[in-house]
This record gives C-alpha cells, sequence and structure tokens, in this order.
C-alpha cells in the first residue's frame, strides 16, 4: 500500500501561510520536476503513441474526420461548414479548455463545448457522454493542437472553480480515504501494484488505454481513479469533474498536448 | 468494416528490407464475456490476415480471442519490384477488410 510522508499536505499548507507565502499558483510538484505520464510508460507504449500508424488512438481521429465533415442536424451544417479547416480554426483550442462560457456562466471542457455546437448551432441531438462519436470530434479537435503548451485557466473569471477542482483534489474520499494530492503529488513514481503512479496530467485526453482496448476521456479515467478508492465518482459531465479538469489542466500550465496519446 | 493505417514506405532500392505495418479497427470480442443483459457476448474476431506483394502472398497470419481489439501487425519484407501490396482481413461474420499500397522501387 502506499507510504504516506510523515508531514500531511495540510502540515505543509499551514507552514506556507505561517510564511504568507501563498500556494496559489499551481503545482505541489516543483515545474521542474513535472513529468507527463509518457515519461512512466515502458518504451514499448511510448513507440506505439509516437508512430502515427500504430497508435490505435488515431483510427478515432480519422473517425473524427469523417464526422467534422459530415452534415447532421435540422440546420443541415457541418462542423466544417461554420469552422472550415479544423487544422487551422482548431489549433489551440483544445490546450485552453475547460473555457468559461458566459452563458453558462461556468467552466465547461471539450467535449461540453462540442455538444452545445451540436445542440445549439447544428440543431441535433446531444452525443451520449463518453460515446464514440462525442470521443471522435474530441479526439479529432484535441489533436490539432497536439505540441501545443496548456494554457487553460487565464481567464479571471476561472479563479474560483479552479480554486474549487482543487478542494477536490486535495480532499479525502472513500472508503480508502485518499485524496487525489495523495497519490499523484505525494507518491508519484512509486508502484500501487503494477502501475507506476503518474503525476496526473491531462495532457493527452481523450486517449487509447490499453486496459480498456479503447479510448476514452480524461472523466472516464477520473472515474477510473475514485472507484479505485472505493468513492462514488460523480456523474459523467458533472460541474464537479469539470472543475476537477480544469484545476489538472491548470496545474499542467505549460505542458505539451499528446492527443491522442497512449496509456497502460 | 472497418477503419485501417498502413504504414508502406512509399519508395525503395531493390532488394531493401522494409518494415510494413497495418493497424485495424475491430473489437476483438472473445466470446468469453457477458453483456448488461447476462447472455454471453457473441464471439467476434478477426480470425485471418493476408498481405500480398503483387499476387503474391507474402505474410499471413491466425488470430485468436486473446489478442487485443484493434490489432496491430508488423512485419519484414524484402521490396524486390514495382507493384501493390495487398491487406486482407476476414473476420468471424465473415466481414472482409481490403486495403492496398503503392510500391516504387528503384
Ligand atoms: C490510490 C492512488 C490514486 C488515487 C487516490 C488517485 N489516483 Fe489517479 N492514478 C493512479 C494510478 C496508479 C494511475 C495510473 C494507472 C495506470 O497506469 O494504469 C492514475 C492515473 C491518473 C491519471 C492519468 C494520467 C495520464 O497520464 O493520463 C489522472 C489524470 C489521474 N489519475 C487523476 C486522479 C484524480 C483527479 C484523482 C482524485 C479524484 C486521482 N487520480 C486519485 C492512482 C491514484
Ligand atoms: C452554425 C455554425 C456552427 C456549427 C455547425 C458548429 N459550430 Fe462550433 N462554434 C460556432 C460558433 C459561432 C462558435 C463560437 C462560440 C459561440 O458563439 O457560441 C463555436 C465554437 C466552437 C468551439 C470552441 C472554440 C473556441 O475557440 O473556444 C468548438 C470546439 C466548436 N465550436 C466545435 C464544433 C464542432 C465539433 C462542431 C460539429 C459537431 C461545431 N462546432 C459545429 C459555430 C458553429
Amino acid at each position: 500500500m502506499i507510504r504516506l510522508p510523515p508531514r500531511t499536505r495540510w502540515g505543509a499548507a499551514a507552514g506556507l501561510m505561517v510564511l504568507g507565502l501563498s500556494p496559489a499558483f499551481a503545482a505541489e510538484i516543483p515545474l521542474a520536476e513535472r513529468r507527463s505520464g509518457f515519461d512512466f510508460m515502458s518504451r514499448d507504449s511510448q513507440a506505439l503513441q509516437h508512430d502515427d500508424t500504430a497508435n490505435p488512438g488515431m483510427l478515432l481521429v480519422l473517425d473524427g474526420e469523417m464526422l467534422w465533415n459530415s452534415m447532421a442536424g435540422a440546420a443541415g451544417r457541418s462542423c466544417a461548414d461554420c469552422h472550415g479547416a479544423a487544422l487551422v480554426s482548431m489549433k489551440g483550442v483544445a490546450a485552453r479548455y475547460p473555457a468559461y462560457n458566459a452563458e453558462h456562466r461556468r467552466p465547461i471542457d471539450l467535449q461540453g463545448r462540442i455538444n452545445l455546437c451540436r445542440e445549439v448551432k447544428q440543431n441535433a441531438t446531444p452525443f451520449a457522454w463518453e460515446s464514440p462519436e462525442l470521443l471522435a470530434l474530441a479526439a479529432y479537435v484535441a489533436h490539432q493542437s497536439r505540441g501545443m503548451p496548456i494554457t487553460a485557466g487565464e481567464d479571471p473569471r476561472l479563479q474560483p472553480f479552479i480554486e474549487r477542482g482543487r478542494a477536490l483534489y486535495e480532499q479525502r474520499q472513500g472508503q480508502l480515504n485518499f485524496s487525489c494530492a495523495n497519490c499523484h503529488d505525494d507518491n508519484w513514481g512509486q508502484k500501487l501494484g503494477g502501475s507506476v503512479i503518474p503525476q496526473a496530467h491531462p495532457t493527452g485526453y481523450p486517449l487509447y488505454r490499453l486496459e480498456w482496448q479503447a479510448v476514452g476521456s480524461l472523466q472516464r479515467r477520473l472515474r477510473n481513479c475514485m472507484t479505485g478508492v472505493r468513492a462514488e465518482p460523480y456523474p459523467l459531465g458533472s460541474p464537479e469533474f469539470v472543475d476537477l479538469e480544469l484545476f489538472l489542466m491548470f496545474r499542467a500550465w505549460g505542458m505539451p498536448i499528446e492527443t491522442p496519446a497512449v496509456r497502460p | 468494416m472497418a477503419r485501417v493505417l498502413i504504414n508502406v514506405p512509399p519508395t525503395a532500392k531493390r532488394g531493401q528490407i522494409i518494415e510494413i505495418k497495418a493497424l485495424i479497427s475491430h473489437p476483438m470480442e472473445t466470446g468469453f464475456r457477458t453483456g448488461p443483459d447476462g447472455n454471453l457476448v457473441p464471439r467476434n474476431i478477426i480470425k485471418r490476415f493476408t498481405c500480398n506483394y503483387n499476387g503474391e502472398e507474402i505474410f499471413s497470419a491466425d488470430l485468436f480471442p486473446a489478442i487485443a481489439a484493434n490489432p496491430f501487425l508488423s512485419f519484414m519484407v524484402a521490396a524486390t519490384e514495382t507493384g501493390l501490396i495487398a491487406f486482407q482481413w476476414i473476420d468471424d461474420q465473415d466481414q472482409v477488410q481490403l486495403e492496398t499500397a503503392k510500391i516504387t522501387v528503384e
């Protein structure tokens, strides 16, 4: 099982406050030590991610390209009819999501944004969460940002939601009573069963997980971690998940997008 | 039936050993899993893959239920002549997927 360091996270935070320092910007993990989940993988899995003709996530990216160009809904419009070539219009978009949505007065993530366009701009039934279609479009859109640095969280209106995400990240939960931070900040690089605990940077989503034998979203990954500590996962698409996603993206500020990544 | 990604070098020198890679989307349903209704999900896997080079079979494989979804195969071959490399996958439902790639040999 996991060994916790003698000084708890709360102790560390209190110490900073006594010194009058604010832990406001980014990570408990020093910037120089931040590492993508890619770095913890075997060389075989890394090779799979790096070769676009071997990376199974690319199959879904191709599906997404087809959907991007297909007419849908009562409006009879494709994504491309309004947005043109994704190569241009979607470049860098995924790197700054979840983004603030003025109408909803809160952040929405990339899948939420795509479904909003589907509902409002195409007049079509939104895709089910985690459906192959929504994953394919999200993977296709996010792929246009591959290699670009994450910039999520710059909009000052996102601040309270980042803080909410951070609180969820630091809150102990489940029958095993672990917070995300207990594993991903305090014990990264150690082993949990057969897996190396990564730093939980959301750089590659949607990604192909070998265990799933499929592409899945960041929220699906988070559900796995929550059931892992025997906590009741939030519903897919819930505000809690979007706030957590936002915090994780903010925490990974500056790291390059890898979509579609491969993970064990 | 499926989406395919093929990697064949477009050109090669005569006699050069080249690597061919073929990836296909397929659930590779083992036949051992139960669905949400409690019944077994019928087996549906790709059972055979073959690769022809200008009509001659140069590589084939029988696949089995323990092989993961979206099977990826790679193999080496000597580039002998300009022409077509053809790929064929057949699954349990006898669905056939065909793909070809051109190679120019100098
Ligand atoms: C008990 C330890 C543990 C806890 C608690 C935990 N995780 Fe994880 N998490 C893991 C392990 C182990 C993996 C890697 C699994 C693998 O490689 O198969 C992982 C993977 C991840 C990844 C994927 C990173 C990548 O490279 O794609 C993210 C993101 C993540 N966790 C976020 C969270 C969040 C958010 C929470 C809190 C809700 C959380 N985790 C709680 C152990 C944990
Ligand atoms: C009728 C035109 C129209 C169609 C069709 C449409 N969109 Fe949009 N989309 C927009 C507009 C306009 C915006 C800017 C935000 C707004 O005004 O709501 C936008 C915003 C977006 C954004 C956020 C961009 C950013 O910079 O934050 C994404 C991602 C997106 N659309 C994806 C899609 C996808 C995927 C489809 C197809 C499923 C699609 N859109 C279909 C008009 C459209």
